[in-house]
């Protein structure tokens, strides 16, 4: 039992690293892990990843705000729509085929990677238009970049476009029980044209809320198992705050790099899974 | 003018500093706490290979997951660490609301208070 623990334990350790880095929560790993390496079943291994989400955001963002990378104001904004779109998926599961959702948001998906493939020479988002919106809700920020070593600051662009991507990354985890990081930095990078970093460090704030809310759910299923969940969370709070250290010093070039094949996988997997092929 | 200009960033990004600092300690010591919580019942669990409840059984019920962590069960303390840190967002949530508030931001007052409302809310549907 505790070489299985400790094994869960490093899994959890790279998931908390590559989650906090990515702004993906870390269940992209921590799932699959537990399933496929350690036999869990389904419901348990989705109640230990949505605790992976948790402890990423909350691991992570100890780093974070002392260099202001995360934008509280976009999060929160931007938390409305994913909050709304949530409780419009758990309405309208049932009324409308999850497969059609799973290919219209995999080709999502599949767009955003191929437009981040253009970004790739890209350090930082250069001459970003201030949005109107954007300006009545002051969005636009600073924050210190320590691969850059000096104050980036940043507008925002498209605030509709971003507001609608995250309404519907929303009503994909009411839906589908995911947690949608993927969508939520595309919404904000693609966009918004946020910083990589800012999107990625907000993608994971986000999520943290957003897990938070639905963890009460799920601890009340007895979903959460105390045997799995309490590895995960060490190990993924363990790898957050490395993974968060980590990311400062990575150059936005880096982490895209990083990022366009992970997001090509999640894009590949959800149109499979809509069109019914076991990958 | 361009001096000028340096001293207002300069100010402005002092207070907020002040400000994200409260913020940043007040979520480490949520995670520190949670964290500890969690290994120390893990600890347990490992050292006497019982978690405490009948069988592979739990607890699911607030209560009864505080109840089981004050009895030293070890499945009742892994628990109460996870609802700690169930709770480090949502705290981090409320500290923002907090300082919208302090900065008369009523903008984001209102939004932060929304979304605080929408996520308690959730917390309760699943009763």
């Amino acid at each position: 039992m505790t070489i299985v623990a400790i094994k869960i334990l490093l899994v959890s350790i790279s998931a908390g690293v590559l989650g906090s880095i990515l702004g993906l929560g870390g269940g992209i790993i921590v799932t699959p892990a537990l399933t496929l390496l350690f036999g869990v079943d389904i419901q348990h291994a989705i109640g230990a990843s949505l605790i992976s989400v948790i402890a990423t955001s909350s691991g992570a963002a100890v780093a974070y705000i002392k260099d202001g990378i995360t934008n509280i104001r976009v999060g929160m904004f931007l938390e409305i729509a994913t909050t709304v779109g949530a409780i419009t998926g758990a309405l309208i599961a049932g009324l409308i085929s999850p497969n059609l959702l799973y290919i219209i948001f995999g080709l999502l998906l599949l767009y955003s990677a191929l437009a981040m493939l253009k970004k790739t020479k890209e350090e930082l988002p250069e001459e970003v238009p201030l949005h109107n919106v954007a300006k009545t809700l002051k969005l636009q920020g600073e924050y210190y970049d320590k691969a850059l070593k000096k104050n980036v600051s940043y507008k925002v662009d498209n605030v509709y476009s971003g507001f609608g991507v995250m309404y519907g990354a929303g009503i994909i985890s009411g839906l589908l029980g995911i947690g949608s990081g993927s969508f939520k930095v595309m919404a904000m990078d693609v966009f918004m044209k946020l910083p990589l970093k800012v999107s990625s460090a907000t993608s994971n704030f986000m999520m943290g809320v957003t897990g938070a809310a639905s963890a009460g759910i799920y601890l009340y299923r007895g979903d959460i198992s105390p045997i799995i969940s309490a590895p995960v969370a060490i190990g993924v709070l363990i790898g957050a705050t490395i993974g968060a250290k980590i990311m400062q010093r990575m150059k936005s070039k880096t982490i895209r790099k990083l990022f366009i094949p992970v997001l090509m996988y999640v894009a590949i997997q959800m149109m499979a899974q809509g069109l019914g092929v076991k990958l | 003018m361009s001096e000028m200009m340096n001293k207002d960033t300069e100010k402005s990004s002092k207070e907020i500093n002040e400000v994200e600092i409260f913020v940043s300690k007040s979520l480490r010591f949520g995670v520190l706490v949670s964290g500890a919580v969690i290994l120390l019942g893990l600890v347990l669990f490992l050292s006497s290979g019982e978690g405490g409840y009948p069988g592979d059984s739990y607890p699911t019920r607030l209560r009864d997951i505080f109840a089981g962590a004050f009895d030293m069960k070890p499945f009742g303390i892994i628990l109460a660490g996870l609802v700690l840190l169930i709770c480090t967002p949502i705290m981090r949530v409320g500290i923002s609301a907090l300082v919208f508030i302090k900065e008369k931001d009523w903008l984001y007052v209102g939004i932060s208070t929304v979304v605080f409302f929408i996520l308690v809310s959730g917390f309760f549907f699943g009763k």
